[in-house]
């Protein structure tokens, strides 16, 4: 078959016509339109290659185009996602996930929103009940990983070098040298950025969006994609809202529009007001996740 | 965002199809993307002749194929057109309205030697 125009060959004789040749009606944009024979007798080979059981057929070997231009090439059917490497690498990390009963966080916020003294901050919370370990994603220095280390929790820092985000590769290099515990709450703080982090599945439980009072409140419509890509909103340093002309309702307002799923939590890491439902988030969503897996009644 | 590792993932697709199907090269790619997939068309074409040269897709054409902004409006039952993912319904102004579809970033074809 033709794979330009559909057409099929070697099918006995049409309208008396030699079936090696095939006429081709064109329609032109000026108009008129014409019909034309052109001969058809080149071989083909007919390979599929199977991969797996997805049933997508890969023509191999010269797929018989008569399109202008087409002649020597051949086109090749890919119907493949660009991102499907990095979900393959997700669909890995969040199997080790489940497999040991981890449950991973996605911490994603733009630059200076404070993720990593909100971090400091639940670790020192947390860090009776639960084993912690912190993947710290940025751009250059280690900074970040020293500064959750100083709480006695196991960080990890990933220099993305030129990157914008983490990515799912990335991260199962650094659960290789992390080997987190069983049972255990995992934090991945991304690059502070607020666009592509949204796109890259890293194989967490949920995204949980930091917006400080700080920044705008039409963040959540600024970068939607991020908010709606989030199960949780955070919006912190809520200890300066008196200093400020934030209008919080405004802001939620704006977020549920994007998502209305996302559950939306204020609180302040210095003044410590909110943490403990933030805490009561991440044990009740950690519980509804590890439903049935036996690190749950270990650490219940 | 990120056009350049996009391009990158791009290549790294097109090295193992080319092991797959044995070809040498590549003189056109075409994608298909959705307005949602956070791509910026100008500079995906810019970074894929940057990160293109060298390899078996260097000087390749790169055609685009722009998939609609698809949503649904629950109220209404209906299909409705609308620009952003926060968008209101154009028709009864409900905010319940669901995408079901332009987060698309795929490769659809390739053109090859």
């Amino acid at each position: 078959m033709c794979t330009v125009c559909g057409c099929g060959e070697g099918q006995t004789v049409i309208d008396g016509k030699d079936p090696k040749k095939h006429t081709h009606s064109h329609d032109h944009s000026d108009g008129h339109d014409h019909s034309h024979e052109h001969p058809h007798d080149h071989d083909h080979s007919h390979d599929h290659i199977h991969e797996g059981h997805d049933h997508l057929h890969y023509g191999n070997g010269p797929a018989h185009a008569h399109a202008p231009g087409l002649s020597q090439s051949r086109m090749v059917q890919i119907e493949t996602d660009i991102l499907a490497k990095n979900n393959e690498y997700a669909a890995t990390n969040r199997h080790l996930f489940q497999q040991k009963g981890i449950f991973a966080l996605n911490l994603v916020s733009s630059p200076g929103s404070g993720k990593t003294t909100l971090l400091t901050r639940i670790i020192n919370d947390m860090k009776s009940e639960f084993q912690i370990n912190v993947v710290e994603g940025d751009q250059q220095t280690e900074n970040d990983a020293q500064r959750i280390r100083a709480t006695g929790a196991r960080a990890v820092q990933v220099n993305t070098g030129k990157g914008c985000h983490l990515d799912g590769h990335m991260i199962g290099h650094a659960l290789e040298s992390l080997s987190p515990e069983e049972g255990s709450l995992l934090f991945i703080e991304n690059v502070g950025n607020l666009v592509c982090p949204a796109g890259f599945d890293l194989g967490e439980a949920h995204k949980v969006v930091i917006l400080s009072v700080t920044e705008g409140e039409d963040k959540p419509i600024k970068y939607p994609d991020m908010f709606y890509a989030s199960d949780l909103m955070l919006l912190t340093k809520t200890d300066l809202l008196p200093y400020l002309d934030f209008d919080i309702e405004k802001c939620m307002e704006l977020a549920l529009r994007v998502n209305p799923k996302i559950k939306i939590l204020q609180l302040s890491a210095k003044s410590g007001e909110g943490m403990e439902s933030f805490a009561q988030w991440i044990k009740a969503t950690r519980s509804a996740q590890l439903v049935g897996h036996p690190s749950l009644k270990a650490s219940a | 965002m990120h056009e350049m590792s996009i391009c990158e993932s791009l290549i790294q697709i097109i090295e193992g199809e080319a092991a797959a199907q044995k070809f040498k090269q590549v003189l056109a790619i075409c994608l298909e993307i959705g307005p949602l997939a956070g791509v910026e068309l100008e500079a995906l074409h810019f970074s894929y002749d940057v990160v293109t040269r060298g390899t078996l897709a260097e000087k390749s054409r790169l055609e685009v194929i722009e998939l609609p902004l698809n949503a649904w409006c629950m109220p209404c039952s209906k299909n409705v057109d609308v620009k952003q993912r926060f968008d209101a319904c154009p028709d009864c102004g409900s905010y319940q309205v669901q995408i079901t579809g332009g987060d698309e970033l795929r490769i659809k074809n390739m053109e090859v030697n």
